[in-house]
């Protein structure tokens, strides 16, 4: 959890908005901070939190969670965290014929096939156990990164109709949050990224675009990240808002300011 | 000594981090050892295997590419579990000339090597590695250094002193002592008693499927699934996931994979525009990385994607490798005859750098590098930008100050940055220069009915005109 970006979204881990979508983007750069902010930002708000980890391992987001302050160990044992790990489950059901139906079962089918075994992996993880006694305050599901299932030869369609079952279950009937994270191709023609990146800014909340600067690499200045509050349900009358902030990446946090204010350059 | 996370069925790593942020009451001390999940019991203990060291930055363990050079703007080596995917030249010659130097240097440090092609016998691709360069040709070496030793090195840049700032890339002698990285003799061949004592593999595709074999429709090419299964075995086999109590293996597993995706593995994504549509390379990449993370090896790729025409699966095979190298060689390119490139061989891109167990990377300032090969080494620099650092008085004054900025977005030291500047400087400077008076204004002598200045007439569009000058006054 970065505290400059919990200032600039206006959130805090006590109230944090219920039941919406959050798009993370990112175009020429890497935006996975993003997700490591969200990560320890919502299990530091006692939500239970199911991580669909797509492209790192466990121990990957556990190092850098420590370093932001969250124990993800210690959050799989008590049950806060349920941890999807895609490398490792790939192995596990690409070498051995599964008997029941895996969340990543897709990888074994020759033509395209669909998400409905990941989804309801979510759902069995996020679902609200009948004692209560854990005391968790919402569901969170989070996902890194679509663009992989992309890759791995599902439809822009069928990863979107995941997205909604997802939402209605977990937005919808369980009052969670769902964040997950969408690599922008930028100038290189992808049909399949471009419809995915649409339709799910169509249907987010709250958009968070990390972006490379239009001049090249810099030192001092990673990237710009652009946030934007939109309202999917009520019709447009009200202008979506939107900031621009610039941002630099250090070893435990990331430090936001506005454009051209740079530390650096000042 | 903490023992952290290592008890517990999951491990978490060997090598975590005891962060102050931690709960427990420990000092912020960080084990370095290596980053395998799977093995549960290895322990606290410090971990040593030949030709590897930890990195500075988060304590992974690395190992070295076999090119020094490359090692550093890598950010100290390659990690170990993951994968370095080099995007090919267009004739293949540097690219097979640095899967060599990898496998070379898993020879030299012991480790137990992995080699698979479709279109050379493993046998004969380790015949033909270089042979490494020992100690006593170090005297050799340092020849060849101060043989090469431009003169104009040292001259003190007036107004391109930024650029003097920067680092140059130093050439590293052999130290003897190293066990990190060694030197190779790309003109010989490396001794035939060094293979005979080395562990290692072959997968030959050729070998391994026969085509008349009645394939039926899965969800990988035939070969693909033959690799994977064959790495699998081997790493499993030979402990190398640490899965096995029985065999501790305290060595790296290289792997190196020639010309992936060329049609000879079985795949169409080179030769139709909107191949792979049952993404074969794409699931190829994602169970190999599966399988390296949860084991000690490391894999190297070559893959010819200048024969790749959907530039969207590029992106896709990108995000899915760990770290990117791209290799442009100037033969047969109209770059060949460019005076700034005549040192060079061609240009290497560091396209991506991973970002494991941190939340930045090393990556390096410098972005315009090219490579060259001489007559024993390899090295890589920075394409110098020759007109900056003739430093030809092109710059009129006042314009000088935009290349004195303090840091800016400006991508510093690049090829685009700079002739951007230059191109825009000139410009500016000739579209001023037309707007200056060439002439001192006359003084009024005569009745004021002069109503031009004594100077060129010639507007910018051609056109003789009066102009209107300083003497316009109505009578």
């Amino acid at each position: 959890m970065f505290p400059e970006l919990n200032n600039l979204l206006n959130t805090t881990p006590d109230r944090a908005e219920q039941g919406k979508l959050t798009l993370l983007c990112d175009a020429k750069t890497d935006g996975s901070f993003l997700v490591h902010h969200f990560l320890s930002f919502y299990l530091k708000a006692n939500c239970k939190v199911c991580f669909v980890a797509l492209i790192q391992s466990f121990s990957h987001y556990n190092i850098v969670g420590q370093k932001l302050g969250v124990n993800l160990t210690m959050a799989r044992e008590r049950g806060q965290l349920v941890f999807l790990e895609g490398l490792k489950s790939a192995v596990d059901v690409f070498f051995q014929a599964q008997e029941k139906p895996h969340p990543l079962q897709f990888l074994r089918e020759a033509s395209a096939g669909n998400l409905k075994p990941l989804f309801e992996f979510v759902r069995d993880a996020l679902k609200p156990v009948d004692s209560g006694a854990a005391g968790w305050t919402y569901p969170v599901l989070l996902v890194d990164d679509l663009s992989v299932l992309l890759s791995l030869g599902l439809g822009a369609v069928a990863v979107l109709d995941f997205i909604h079952y997802c939402r209605a279950t977990v937005c919808w009937e369980l009052k969670g949050n769902v964040v997950v994270l969408v690599h922008d191709s930028g100038d290189v023609e992808d049909e399949e990224n471009d419809i995915l990146l649409n339709g799910l800014s169509h249907q987010s909340h709250l958009i968070l675009r990390a972006e490379g600067l239009a001049t090249g690499f810099c030192r001092d200045v990673h990237g710009q990240l652009r946030i934007l509050w939109r309202r999917p349900s009520q019709s447009t009358s009200q202008r979506d808002q939107s900031l621009t902030y610039q941002y630099k990446i250090q070893d435990r946090s990331v430090s936001f300011f506005a454009k051209g204010m740079s530390p650096a350059v000042l | 000594m903490a023992t952290v996370a290592t008890c517990g069925g999951d491990a978490v790593g060997v090598g975590s981090a005891v962060a102050t942020a931690s709960k427990s009451n420990v000092t912020s001390f960080q084990r370095r050892g290596p980053r395998v999940s799977g093995t549960n019991d290895s322990g606290p203990r410090l971990v040593s295997i030949t030709g590897t060291r930890p990195s500075v930055r988060n304590g992974q363990l690395l190992v070295s590419t076999g090119l020094p050079a490359l090692d550093q703007l890598l950010g100290g080596g390659l990690a170990v579990g993951t994968v370095l995917l080099i995007e090919e030249d267009k004739y293949n010659i540097y690219s097979s000339l640095l899967f060599k130097y990898f496998l070379a240097e898993g020879i030299v440090n012991g480790h137990t090597l992995l080699v698979a092609s479709a279109n050379e016998d493993p046998a004969n691709i380790l015949q033909e590695l270089p042979a490494p360069l020992l100690d006593n040709c170090k005297k050799e070496f340092d020849e060849d250094v101060y043989n090469h030793k431009t003169p104009e090195s040292n001259i003190k840049m007036k107004i391109a002193w930024r650029y003097q700032l920067l680092p140059k890339m130093e050439q590293i002698r052999p130290v003897s002592s190293s066990r990190f990285g060694h030197y190779y003799d790309a003109s010989k061949r490396i001794p035939q008693e060094l293979i005979e004592a080395s562990k290692w593999h072959g997968f030959f595709l050729p070998e391994k499927i026969s085509p008349t074999l009645k394939v039926e429709p899965c969800s990988l090419t035939h070969g693909y699934i033959k690799l994977l299964q064959f790495i699998q075995n081997i790493i499993y086999e030979e402990g190398f996931d640490g899965s096995n109590p029985q065999k501790k293996q305290k060595n790296i597993l290289r792997i190196g994979i020639q010309n992936l995706g060329s049609p000879l593995w079985g795949d169409d994504i080179c030769c139709t525009e909107n191949g792979d549509s049952g993404h074969n390379l794409t699931k190829f990449l994602y169970v190999l990385r599966g399988l390296l993370r949860t084991s000690l090896s490391a894999c190297i790729i070559t893959m010819p994607t200048h024969l790749i025409q959907n530039k969207a699966f590029i992106a896709h095979v990108t995000n899915l490798s760990d770290t990117v190298v791209g290799l442009e060689s100037f033969i047969g390119s109209e770059r060949e005859t460019n005076p700034l490139y005549k040192d060079y061989h061609g240009l290497i891109h560091i396209r991506q750098i991973p970002r494991l167990n941190n939340l930045v990377c090393d990556e390096s300032d410098v972005k315009d590098l090219g490579f060259k090969l001489k007559r024993k080494l390899f090295t890589i620099e920075w394409v110098q930008d020759n007109y900056l650092r003739q430093e030809r008085n092109i710059y009129p004054p006042g314009f000088s100050y935009l290349l004195k900025q303090k840091d800016s977005a400006w991508g510093e030291g690049s090829l685009q940055h700079s002739t951007f500047l230059m191109s825009f400087l000139a410009k500016a400077t000739a579209f001023a220069s037309r707007l200056v008076r060439h002439s001192e204004p006359l003084k009024q002598t005569g009745s004021g009915r002069i109503r031009q200045a004594a100077g060129p007439r010639l507007w910018h569009d051609g056109r003789r005109q009066e102009a209107p000058g300083l003497l316009g006054i109505p009578p």
